[in-house]
């Protein structure tokens, strides 16, 4: 299972505890894996990316295996590290003030 | 009539304030939402256990919550607030094109008859309609496309519809309030709109007489009279008695005529309250003075209401959503500050207390009358 760790709003929104634990067929992306997650949340949908053009949103950050993926392309592979659940993939809001 | 509640929108979350008739006694319960923004909270006429909330942070965009049970419980609703055919521009602040961007829902207005139509004005600006209880929105484009979309300037705040004012005789008749564009008029239920901006006069733009442009806070109707509306704007105080055909002033002997809420007593329609600003630079009261600020006459001879409210030291603002009127006799006022003070008056403005002071900014203040 692919693991992905939510910052603590959107856990808090998709009611989950701890990290979420997906599936995906095919090929594992960012783009597969957020869809499989907004399909089991559809809460989450618009919050981690634009429900239209599904830009990532400028304050969200994906990282993973100490490496920051957020400027990746969406279709590009995911480290097997992630994909095997060695290494969960982490979503989190940018550091800013507010 | 069994109880009052307020609802309050903050920086960092909603409170839903209750007590009974008597207005004296007060049960805080929030955060919800705790640490989003909530710009707006509002209940249904309908049916009063409706209430919808616009929640928003700029990390995670927006979301529209629901609750069907007088606030108690939430469910996230639909958030897809998707523009209609092309988009095309708006004026920047340097006043160069700038695509049309989705950016949050400022105000949620329930319908006057219908308990699953709501309508929502956001930024950039733009009116949407739900009519299943916010599942699904689908904007009302002939607003944005009906002509003068291009000139429209962001205020500082950015280029937010922020108020919503629908005619109770029938709401194929609406009011909409943009910063920095003005006051636009449906009468076919929003299908084609009018700038409704004859009389505002606005130094701060090129000309300052024109048809769009103007930066209007807030506009208010008192639903008996509703071809009689109150605006604060920007700077100036205004008031039509056509429908918003024609807008003369009404600023009197206000000690500023900057100010961002405006409303109307709910059992004298032509007793109005603004709270006065010293400035746009300077977001706090005159002489650092918290006072209402009151017309019975329907404008231009204003006398102060400061009883309970700090009369020294205080520097606060009142954002243009966080003043509200119930309709018990005698009317209750509410309003809510940057300071996070909830003051409130039973007695028509005579007397004020806080019923909290220690809140997140507040953003947005409601009341509903429970039966």
């Amino acid at each position: 299972m692919i693991r992905v760790v939510l910052p603590a709003p959107l856990r808090t929104l998709a009611d989950v505890h701890g990290e979420v634990q997906l599936s995906v067929d095919g090929p594992v992306t960012i783009r597969s894996l957020l869809d499989e997650l907004e399909e089991r949340y559809p809460v989450l949908r618009g919050t981690i990316r634009d429900q239209v053009s599904l830009r990532r949103r400028p304050f969200v950050r994906f990282f993973a295996c100490e490496e920051d993926l957020s400027h990746d392309p969406p279709d590009r592979t995911l480290p097997d590290a992630v994909t095997l659940g060695a290494e969960p993939l982490v979503v989190l809001g940018a550091m800013a003030g507010g | 009539m069994t109880g009052v509640r307020v609802l309050v929108g903050t920086r960092k979350g909603a409170f839903v304030l209750t007590a009974d008739g008597t207005r004296s006694d007060w049960q805080v319960v929030g955060p919800y939402f705790g640490g989003w923004e909530i710009y707006h909270v509002k209940g249904s006429p309908v049916e009063p256990g409706r209430i919808y909330a616009s929640q928003s942070t700029g990390w995670f965009g927006q979301l529209i919550q629901r609750s069907d049970d007088g606030g108690h419980s939430w469910t996230p609703v639909g958030n897809g607030f998707q523009y209609a055919g092309e988009t095309g521009t708006h004026q920047w602040y340097d006043g160069t094109p700038h695509p049309w961007e989705f950016a949050r829902v400022w105000h949620l207005e329930p319908s006057l008859t219908d308990v699953d139509t709501v309508y929502a004005g956001v930024e950039d600006a733009a009116l949407f309609r739900s009519v299943d209880g916010g599942e699904h929105w689908e904007e009302l484009p002939g607003l944005r496309c009906h002509g003068s979309g291009a000139d429209w300037q962001p205020g500082a705040g950015g280029m937010c519809l922020h108020t919503i004012v629908l005619d109770p005789r029938g709401e194929d008749r609406m009011f909409v309030a943009i910063s920095a564009a003005g006051v636009f008029r449906t009468d076919d239920g929003g299908r084609s709109w009018k700038p409704t901006n004859r009389g505002l006069h606005s130094e701060q733009i090129p000309d300052p007489d024109a048809e769009v442009g103007h930066c209007v806070h807030r506009i208010a109707m008192h639903p008996s009279r509703p071809d009689v509306l109150f605006m604060q704007k920007h700077w100036d105080v205004m008031r039509s008695d056509d429908g918003g055909d024609s807008w003369y002033e009404i600023s009197g002997n206000l000690p500023s005529d900057f100010g961002f809420p405006i409303v109307v007593n709910a059992n004298e329609p032509d007793t109005v309250f603004v709270v006065p600003i010293t400035s746009d630079a300077e977001h706090y009261p005159p002489e650092a003075k918290l006072r209402v600020y009151r017309s019975r006459s329907g404008g231009v001879d204003w006398e102060p209401l400061t009883a309970g409210l700090p009369q020294s030291n205080c520097y606060v603002n009142v954002l243009r959503d966080a003043m509200a009127v119930d309709s018990l006799d005698p009317c209750g006022l509410y309003f809510g500050t940057t300071g996070g003070q909830l003051y409130a008056s039973a007695d028509g403005g005579d007397h004020w207390s806080a019923i909290v002071r220690d809140l997140p900014a507040v953003l947005s203040v409601e009341v509903q009358v429970l039966p």
